[in-house]
C-alpha cells in the first residue's frame, strides 16, 4: 500500500491510501464509492454488480427461497474460516435447507471506523472464494461505517435467494412417526475452534471450523430421488436445539442414539475440559435431514460421496409417544432428555 | 477416546449394576458430594441401574451454588467502578445476588471479562496497570491452588493492581455440618475425586471414624460412580465405614504436596457462610497475612452478612440433601434455567439444573432398551 509523501498535503478526503477504514468510507461519497471500486467490486468482478445501481435485476421462473442472517464472529478471523467465509456459507445453507439451489447473494458490512483496510480485504477475498465455490453469484451490497469503539471490528449481513428444487414442502410439517434422522458429519467443530482461537484461552488444538457450504450434498438427495421431510443446518445452538425445534414444530418426538452421533477426539477432549455437551456446541457446515425410513439408507450412501458429508450417520427416529420432545440413548444404553441451550454455554469451574 | 471410553462402557456398567443388586439387602441412602457426579450421574442414567432401595442424595459439591448473594453483590458492586475490571469464571455470571446477576450488571456497562484460568485475570492486570482487576475466586479445594498461584505470581511480578474477592470453600466441613444436622439422611458418602486428588484423604478419616459413615473417594465416570457406589454399599453392608480411595489412578493418601503448600502460603482458613445451608465454622479460605494485600475485601470493603431472603426455592435444602430438586413445586415451572429462583437451577454443576436438562421430559416410550 502507498502512501502520500506528505500528508499534510494530501487531500482531506479519506481515500483507499489510508491503511484503516474511515468514517467516510460509509458516508455515500467519493471515499465510499473509492471503497467500493477498488475493494469489492475487483473480487467479485459480476455484470450486476458492476452496473453500480441500486440494486441488481434478477430473472426468475418458478418458486423461490428467500432468506437473510448477519454474522457477528470473535474473532474474525478463526481456524477453518473467516467471517467472510461464514456470512456465504451460512446464507447458502439456509438456501440449501429449504430445498432450494442457491444463486444470488446480497452483501451489507457495517465497518467499525480504524479497521485495517487489509482486514476488509481479506474478508472479500474469502467471501469471493466461499461464494466461487458454493457457485452463487453476488449480485449488491451496501457498506456502512460507524465511530470506533461503537461495536466489534465489521459485521456482515447477507441475503440470499435459491431457486426451489425439492418436489414436497421441507420443512417440520413434512415429518412423520417413523422417519429416520441423518447428521451429515461430526459435530462441535466449529464451536470449539471459534473458542479456542480466543484470546487469552491458553488452550491450543488442532480443531478448524467446519464451515462449508452444504448445498451440493443437499441437492444430490433431491436429485437422486430421495423422500427428504426436513432439512435443518446445525448453528450456534448445536445439534440438540434444532432437533428440539423441529420435534416441538412438529409435535412429534425424536429419538437420538447418542452413539452414533460422531464426534472427533479433539472436540470430545475440549467438551470434556470445559464441561460443555457437544450436543450443543455450535457447527457452521453440518446438517440434520429427516428423511423417509425406505431412504436412509441410500440418503446415508448418497452423502458421504462428497467431503463435507463424508461422515453420515443415522442417528435416530421421529416417534409419535411424547410429542414435541428429544431422547437420547447414552453409552450406557439409558435414556435421557435433550433439551436446548439455555443462554450462552460457559465453561463450568471444576 | 482413550483412558475415557473405557469407564462407559455399558456392559461393565450392567455388570457392576448386577453386583450391587446381589450386595444389597436392606435400603440405604447415599450422597454424591461433588455436583460434577450428579450431572454425570443424571446424564448417563448411573441411577437408574439401581436397585430401588438405594437412594442417591445430590450433596453441597456446586461452587456457584453455596456462594452466598452478598459476594456476588459485592462483585457487582465492585465491577460497577470505572477503574474496575472484574474477572470471573463464565459459570458464576449467571448466578443471580440479591438485586441481578453479572450480566445484566454487565449489560449496565460494568466491564465483567470472562476468563478461564486466574492466570489470565492476572494478564489483564499487567496489561492494564491503569485499572483494577478484581478475580472472582469461586471454587473448592480443586481451583484454590491454582488461585494461590496467580496471587503468589502477582506479588513475586510486584502487580499491585491484581485482588480476589475470596469465596473458597472447604468440603470436610460442610460434610461435618451435614452430618451433624438433625435431618441428616446420608448413610455413606462419594467424596469428590478431583478434591481429594488435591488435599488427598486422611481428613475424611475422623469423618467417617467419628459419625460411623463409609467414605469413597470417587470418580466422575460412570463406571467411578458405579464402582464408588459398590464400594460404599459393601461397607455398609458389613457394617464397616472406613475411607476407601475408588479414584486410585488420580488420587493418593496425602494429595498434592506442592499444592497444598501452595495454598497455606496465600490462604488461612476462615468461618464460612454457604448459600442455602448457613455458617460453617473452618469451612472457607480467607488470605494470610503475607497476602493480605491480595484481598478484594480489603481495598474494596468487606462483603456484609445479609440474612436470605425466604422464597419458594429449596435449592438449599437440596443442598443438604435434604430434599430432591423434583420435591421442589417450582422446578421446571415457575422456575427454569432462563428463569430461575435459586442458583442451583442455573450452575453447570447445579442439582436442580442437571434434573431439568438430563430429566425435564419424560424419556420417549417404546425406544427405550
Amino acid at each position: 500500500m502507498t502512501r502520500p509523501e506528505n500528508p499534510a498535503l494530501a487531500c482531506p478526503a479519506p481515500v483507499l491510501d489510508q491503511e484503516t477504514v474511515q468514517l467516510a468510507h460509509g458516508g455515500g461519497g467519493r471515499a465510499m464509492k473509492q471503497l467500493i471500486d477498488r475493494i469489492i467490486r475487483p473480487a467479485f468482478r459480476d455484470p450486476e454488480l458492476d452496473r453500480g445501481h441500486d440494486g441488481a435485476v434478477l430473472d426468475f421462473v418458478g418458486p423461490l427461497a428467500f432468506t437473510t442472517d448477519s454474522y457477528v464472529v470473535r474473532p474474525l478471523f478463526f481456524p477453518g474460516g473467516d467471517i467472510g467465509s461464514l456470512s456465504v456459507n451460512g446464507t447458502v445453507n439456509d438456501l440449501a435447507m429449504c430445498g432450494a439451489r442457491p444463486l444470488y447473494l446480497s452483501v451489507g458490512f457495517i465497518l467499525e471506523e480504524g479497521l485495517p483496510i487489509d482486514t476488509l480485504r481479506r474478508v472479500v477475498a474469502s467471501m469471493r472464494d466461499a461464494a466461487v465455490a458454493a457457485g452463487v453469484r453476488l449480485v449488491t451490497g451496501d457498506t456502512k461505517v460507524v465511530d470506533r469503539g461503537k461495536m466489534d471490528g465489521m459485521f456482515v449481513n447477507t441475503a440470499g435467494v435459491g431457486r426451489l428444487v425439492a418436489p414436497a414442502p421441507v420443512g417440520p410439517e413434512s415429518l412423520r412417526p417413523g422417519d429416520i434422522a441423518i447428521v451429515s458429519g461430526d459435530i462441535g467443530r466449529h464451536g470449539v475452534a471459534v473458542m479456542t482461537a480466543r484470546e487469552g484461552f491458553g488452550f491450543e488444538s488442532a480443531i478448524t471450523s467446519d464451515c462449508a457450504p452444504l448445498a451440493e450434498p443437499v441437492l444430490a438427495l433431491f436429485e437422486r430421488g430421495v423422500a427428504v421431510r426436513c432439512l435443518r443446518d446445525l448453528t450456534r445452538g448445536g445439534l440438540a436445539s434444532a432437533v428440539v425445534e423441529i420435534a416441538e414444530s412438529s409435535q412429534l418426538a425424536i429419538a437420538l442414539d447418542e452413539t452414533a452421533i460422531p464426534v472427533c477426539d479433539e472436540v470430545r477432549a475440549a467438551c470434556e475440559l470445559f464441561g460443555f455437551d457437544p450436543l450443543h456446541v455450535a457447527n457452521e457446515g453440518r446438517f440434520v435431514a429427516f428423511v423417509a425410513p425406505e431412504d436412509a439408507a441410500r440418503a446415508v450412501e448418497i452423502l458421504r460421496r462428497w467431503p463435507v458429508s463424508e461422515g453420515a450417520a443415522i442417528m435416530g427416529r421421529v416417534e409419535e409417544a411424547l410429542r414435541g420432545r428429544v431422547s437420547c440413548r447414552g453409552a450406557l444404553g439409558l435414556m435421557r432428555a435433550i433439551d436446548m441451550l439455555s443462554g450462552e454455554q460457559l465453561p463450568r469451574i471444576c | 477416546m482413550r483412558f475415557r471410553d473405557e469407564y462407559r462402557d455399558a456392559s461393565a456398567a450392567r455388570r457392576f449394576a448386577e453386583a450391587i443388586a446381589e450386595l444389597v439387602t436392606r435400603p440405604w441412602t447415599l450422597m454424591e458430594v461433588c455436583g460434577g457426579q450428579t450431572h454425570a450421574i443424571l446424564r448417563f442414567g448411573v441411577d437408574q441401574l439401581l436397585p430401588p432401595q438405594i437412594s442417591l442424595l445430590h450433596g453441597p459439591g456446586c461452587p456457584v451454588c453455596v456462594t452466598p448473594a452478598e459476594y456476588i453483590d459485592k462483585a457487582i458492586e465492585i465491577a460497577s467502578r470505572p477503574e474496575a475490571i472484574l474477572c470471573s469464571f463464565g459459570d458464576m455470571l449467571r448466578a443471580p445476588g440479591t438485586k441481578g446477576d453479572l450480566f445484566a450488571a454487565k449489560s449496565r456497562g460494568a466491564d465483567v471479562r470472562i476468563v478461564y484460568s486466574p492466570l489470565d485475570a492476572l494478564a489483564i492486570a499487567q496489561a492494564e496497570p491503569g485499572r483494577e482487576i478484581v478475580f472472582f475466586a469461586v471454587g473448592f479445594e480443586t481451583t484454590a491452588p491454582a488461585n494461590a498461584m496467580a496471587a503468589c505470581r502477582a506479588k513475586q511480578s510486584g502487580v499491585r493492581n491484581f485482588t480476589m474477592l475470596s469465596s473458597h470453600a472447604l468440603v470436610p466441613p460442610a460434610m461435618r455440618s451435614l452430618l451433624e444436622s438433625p435431618g441428616a439422611r446420608v448413610q455413606g458418602f462419594l467424596a469428590a475425586g478431583h478434591v481429594c486428588t488435591v488435599m488427598g484423604y486422611r481428613e475424611y478419616e475422623p469423618i467417617a471414624a467419628r459419625f460411623g459413615v463409609p467414605i469413597v473417594v470417587t470418580g466422575f465416570e460412570p463406571l467411578d460412580i458405579l464402582q464408588g457406589i459398590f464400594m460404599c454399599l459393601r461397607q455398609l453392608e458389613e457394617g464397616r465405614a472406613v475411607v476407601e480411595n475408588q479414584y486410585s489412578r488420580s488420587v493418593r493418601r496425602d494429595g498434592n504436596e506442592a499444592a497444598r503448600e501452595i495454598m497455606r502460603q496465600v490462604f488461612r482458613v476462615v468461618p464460612r457462610r454457604w448459600r442455602g445451608i448457613g455458617d460453617i465454622p473452618e469451612s472457607g479460605l480467607g488470605f494470610s497475612a503475607a497476602y493480605a494485600d491480595f484481598d478484594a475485601e480489603r481495598r474494596f470493603g468487606a462483603v456484609s452478612a445479609r440474612d436470605e431472603a425466604a422464597g419458594p426455592c429449596i435449592g438449599g435444602l437440596v443442598l443438604r440433601g435434604e430434599r430432591t430438586p423434583t420435591d421442589c413445586s417450582a422446578f421446571g415451572t415457575s422456575c427454569t434455567p432462563e428463569r430461575p429462583l435459586g442458583v442451583t437451577m442455573v450452575s453447570n454443576e447445579g442439582a436442580c439444573a442437571a434434573y431439568y436438562r438430563y430429566r425435564a421430559a419424560e424419556t420417549a416410550a417404546g425406544v427405550q432398551s
